[in-house]
C-alpha cells in the first residue's frame, strides 16, 4: 500500500480529486458533520454567554457550522471543490492533516537518532504524550492525552528505519488515532542536525475537529513545533526552559504547578554525555 | 519575600510574595543585595510593552549572594557573591557557542510568541513580559537564576556594589555600542542620549580609542554628567540644529560613527502613533525615533551606526536611501552581556572605569514607587536610581520586609 508512505506531498489535492466525481449536494463526511453540529452548538452556546464582538462573531460561525452539520452541505467545500462526504475508502489510512516541521539541534545525528529510536523516551519532551511501551523491537504502544483530557491510546509500528538517518513508523489497525510518520536527521555542517518530522494523521472527528483545534490554539502542528523546540532544549540544555512555579504578584500567588511535572522529567533526564556529545560535536 | 510587582501603567508596587524556588537542575537562587531601575523598565511602567501581566516581578539589573543552587550547578556554592547578566541564555546552543549570548535559541519558554512577531525568539530576559519569557526579576530580595552556571558571574568582594552592578547591563550595552563602531585611533564618535547608557558609551569609546566624543541631549544634568565625568563635547539640540553643527565640528565629514543610545520608547512603535509624532515633532524635542533618523543623515560615508537603544518592531520614515548612499553599516541589538563581564570587571579591578559615576539616588526597595516616579520624570537630578532591599525605607508607611513563608 503505497498510502502508507509518508512523503512531502500536500495530500488534500487528492481529497479534492474526489469530490469533483461526487454529484449528490451532501459534501461533507459523516464523522466531520457530527463534529461541525458539536462545535457549531459549543460555538453558539459561547456567543450566548460572551456577548462580545468576539463572542458574536464565533457565535454566527458557530450557526453556519449547526446548519452544515445538520444539512451536510458546505458552501466553502463547494466553491473550494472538495468533498469530504466520500471518505476514503480505508480509515487506517493516514492523510487527513499532513504536517513538516524542523528544528536544528546541536548534536550528531548518529546521537539524536539513538535517543529517539528508544520511544520510551519520547513522553519526557512531548508534552501530550504519557507513555510509549516497547512491544518488541518494531512494536510499541503508545498513550497520549487528546482533547478534553481523554486519553487516546495506539499500537505502532517501525516499517522503515535507515540508521542514524531517519525512522518511520505508522499506528496498527484499530487505533483511536490512525497516524504514520517519519524523523529525518540530516547533519548540517557548523549547526549540528537537522532534525525533520512528517507527520500524516486522521484525528478523531475529522477535519472539522483539526478546525477547531486549530481555532482554539491547540492545532498540531503547534503542538509538533512545541515538542521538537523541547526536544531541542532537552538535548543541548539537559533541561526545558520554564517559569511554571515562579513567584508573582497575582493573587493565585504561584503560577500553575502542573509545569513541575516536567522539570522533574527533565531532572531525571540523564542527557548529560549526550549534551556533552552535542558540544563537542557543534564545536 | 518583598518584591517589585508592574500592577498597570504608572502603577509599581512593592508587594509580598513566595519566595523563588528552584524549578531546574541548572537554577541558583540569590539573595539580591542591590538592584537598579534601568532605562528600559520605563517601557514596561509607561504601559505600552506588550505581554505584561499585573503582577510580574521587574527588574533586571541585579546582584547579590548565592542561597541555594539546582543539582546541576557544580561551580557555584552558597555564599559566592555573582553579578547576573539581564540576557538569560543556555551556554550551550549554536549563538551561545558563538557568543551571540542575547541570541540564545533555548532560555525562552515563549518562544512562540516572539517567533509570531519577530520571526525568530531572542533570548530570555529577566523581568521584561511574557514575550521575553516572562521570568520574574530582581527588584525583589530573591531571584531565580536559570542556567546560573553560565549565567552568574562571581565578582570579588573586595569591589562594592555600586562598582560591580552595573556590569549586568549598562556598561556591557555602552560598552557594546562603543566596540560596534570599530573605532579607530582618533576617531569622532557621536553619541545621541545621555542617560546611563550613553554616559557608559562615551567612557567606553574614549577607553576604545577615540580622539573626540560629542554627546548629544537636552537635560542639562546629563549634559553635565558627560562633560565633566565622560570628557565629551557637548551639544544641546533644543538649541542648535544638530545636523549643521556636526557638519561644522567635523570639517564636513560628519562624524565616523554614530551611536543611538535613545531608542525608541514602546508607544511610538505602531506605524500611525510614529507617523503622528513625526508629524508633529518638527525639532528633535520629543520625537525619539528622529534621534535616529538624524544620527543616519549625520553620520559620514562609509561610517557606521551603532544602536544600543532597544527598538519595537516597525519605524516609519527610516531614511534608508541614506544609508544606502552613503554606504553605511548598522550594528545593533541586545547585549551579549555574559562575554563582557569578565574583561568589563578588569577594568574596574584594574581602575581604568568606575562605574558608580552614574549613580544619583540610592534608595531602598520598599521606596522603589517613588524611584520609578522620579527616574521617569528625571525630577531631582536623576540619572540612576539603585535600590536596596534590606534598606529602611523613608516612606512612612514603609511595611519592613522579611520572608514570606
Amino acid at each position: 500500500m503505497d498510502t502508507w508512505e509518508v512523503t512531502f506531498e500536500d495530500h488534500n489535492r487528492q481529497v479534492a480529486d474526489n469530490g469533483n466525481t461526487n454529484n449528490s449536494r451532501v459534501n461533507v463526511g459523516r464523522i466531520e458533520r457530527v463534529a461541525s453540529a458539536i462545535g457549531g452548538g459549543a460555538l453558539v452556546g459561547y456567543a450566548i454567554t460572551n456577548r462580545t464582538k468576539t463572542g458574536i462573531a464565533l457565535g454566527l460561525l458557530g450557526a453556519g457550522l449547526l446548519y452544515r452539520g445538520a444539512t451536510g452541505q458546505c458552501e466553502a467545500y463547494r466553491s473550494l471543490g472538495i468533498n469530504t462526504a466520500e471518505d476514503v475508502p480505508s480509515e487506517d489510512v493516514a492523510r487527513d492533516v499532513h504536517i513538516e516541521k524542523a528544528i536544528t539541534v546541536s548534536s550528531t545525528p548518529k546521537e539524536l537518532f539513538r535517543y529517539w529510536r528508544n520511544f520510551e523516551n519520547l513522553p519526557r519532551f512531548m508534552e501530550d504524550l504519557e507513555s510509549v511501551t516497547r512491544l518488541d523491537e518494531t512494536r510499541s504502544h503508545w498513550v497520549a492525552n487528546g482533547p478534553g483530557g481523554k486519553q487516546v491510546e495506539w499500537d505502532a509500528e517501525i516499517y522503515n528505519e535507515k540508521e542514524n538517518e531517519m525512522i518511520a513508523w505508522r499506528s496498527l489497525p484499530g487505533s483511536d488515532v490512525t497516524n504514520a510518520g517519519s524523523v529525518h536527521f540530516e547533519e548540517a555542517p557548523g549547526h549540528g542536525t537537522y532534525v525533520k518530522v512528517v507527520l500524516n494523521y486522521n484525528p478523531p472527528g475529522g477535519k472539522a475537529a483539526h478546525f477547531f483545534a486549530k481555532l482554539f490554539g491547540k492545532e498540531p502542528g503547534q503542538l509538533i513545533e512545541h515538542n521538537l523546540r523541547r526536544f531541542k532544549q532537552l538535548i543541548e540544555t539537559c533541561e526545558i526552559p520554564t517559569t511554571e512555579g515562579q513567584p508573582s504578584g497575582r493573587k493565585q500567588q504561584t503560577e500553575a504547578p502542573g509545569g513541575r511535572k516536567e522539570n522533574k522529567l527533565a531532572s531525571k533526564t540523564p542527557v548529560d554525555k549526550l549534551a556533552r556529545a552535542a558540544r563537542e560535536g557543534a564545536a | 519575600m518583598r518584591a517589585v510587582c508592574w500592577e498597570g501603567k504608572y502603577d509599581v508596587r512593592v508587594e509580598t510574595v513566595p519566595d523563588p524556588e528552584i524549578l531546574n537542575p541548572r537554577d541558583a537562587i540569590i539573595q539580591v543585595s542591590s538592584t537598579a531601575i534601568c532605562g528600559s523598565d520605563l517601557h514596561l511602567y509607561d504601559g505600552y510593552m506588550p505581554t505584561m501581566e499585573k503582577g510580574d516581578i521587574l527588574g533586571h539589573e541585579f546582584m547579590g549572594h548565592v542561597v541555594d543552587v539546582g543539582s546541576a550547578i557544580i561551580n557555584l556554592k552558597i555564599g559566592d557573591r555573582v553579578v547576573v547578566p539581564f540576557t538569560i541564555a543556555c551556554g550551550r546552543c549554536f549563538f551561545c557557542l558563538r557568543g551571540l549570548w542575547s541570541a540564545c535559541d533555548n532560555s525562552n519558554p515563549n518562544w512562540h510568541i516572539a517567533e509570531s512577531l519577530l520571526g525568530h525568539s531572542p533570548s530570555g530576559l529577566f523581568g521584561y513580559s511574557h514575550m521575553m519569557g516572562g521570568y520574574a526579576g530582581g527588584q525583589a530580595e530573591y531571584v531565580r537564576v536559570p542556567f546560573a552556571d553560565v549565567g552568574a558571574h562571581k565578582v570579588p568582594e573586595n569591589l562594592p556594589d555600586e562598582k560591580v552592578l552595573f556590569l549586568t547591563d549598562i556598561f556591557p550595552t555602552g560598552y557594546m555600542a562603543a566596540e560596534n563602531c570599530n573605532i579607530q585611533r582618533g576617531d569622532t564618535v557621536a553619541i545621541w542620549g545621555c542617560g546611563p547608557v550613553g554616559q557608559f558609551a562615551i567612557k567606553s569609546a574614549y577607553l576604545l580609542g577615540a580622539g573626540r566624543v560629542i554627546a548629544i541631549d537636552d537635560n542639562e544634568d546629563r549634559l553635565k554628567m558627560a562633560a565633566e565625568d565622560g570628557k565629551a563635547e557637548t551639544l544641546n539640540f533644543n538649541d542648535q540644529d544638530i545636523f549643521h553643527k556636526l557638519k561644522f565640528m567635523t570639517g564636513g565629514i560628519g562624524p565616523d560613527s554614530c551611536i543611538d543610545a535613545v531608542g525608541l520608547e514602546a508607544h511610538g512603535t505602531s506605524v500611525d502613533a510614529l507617523y503622528d509624532r513625526a508629524k508633529a515633532a518638527l525639532y528633535l524635542a520629543t520625537d525619539r525615533p528622529h534621534a535616529l533618523r538624524q544620527a543616519i543623515t549625520a553620520c559620514r560615508k562609509g561610517g557606521i551606526v551603532s544602536v544600543p537603544g532597544v527598538y519595537g518592531a516597525f519605524l516609519d520614515k527610516f531614511p534608508f536611501g541614506v544609508a544606502f548612499q552613503k554606504g553605511l553599516t548598522f550594528k545593533m541589538g541586545q547585549t551579549h552581556v555574559h562575554k563582557y563581564i569578565q574583561p568589563l570587571l578588569e577594568l574596574i579591578e584594574f581602575g581604568q572605569i568606575d562605574p558608580s559615576f552614574v549613580i544619583t539616588h540610592r534608595i531602598s526597595l520598599e521606596d522603589a514607587a517613588d524611584g520609578y516616579q522620579t527616574f521617569k520624570q528625571q525630577t531631582d537630578h536623576c540619572i540612576k536610581v539603585i535600590m536596596k532591599p534590606g534598606m529602611p525605607s523613608t516612606r512612612s508607611n514603609g511595611n519592613g520586609n522579611g520572608r514570606a513563608h
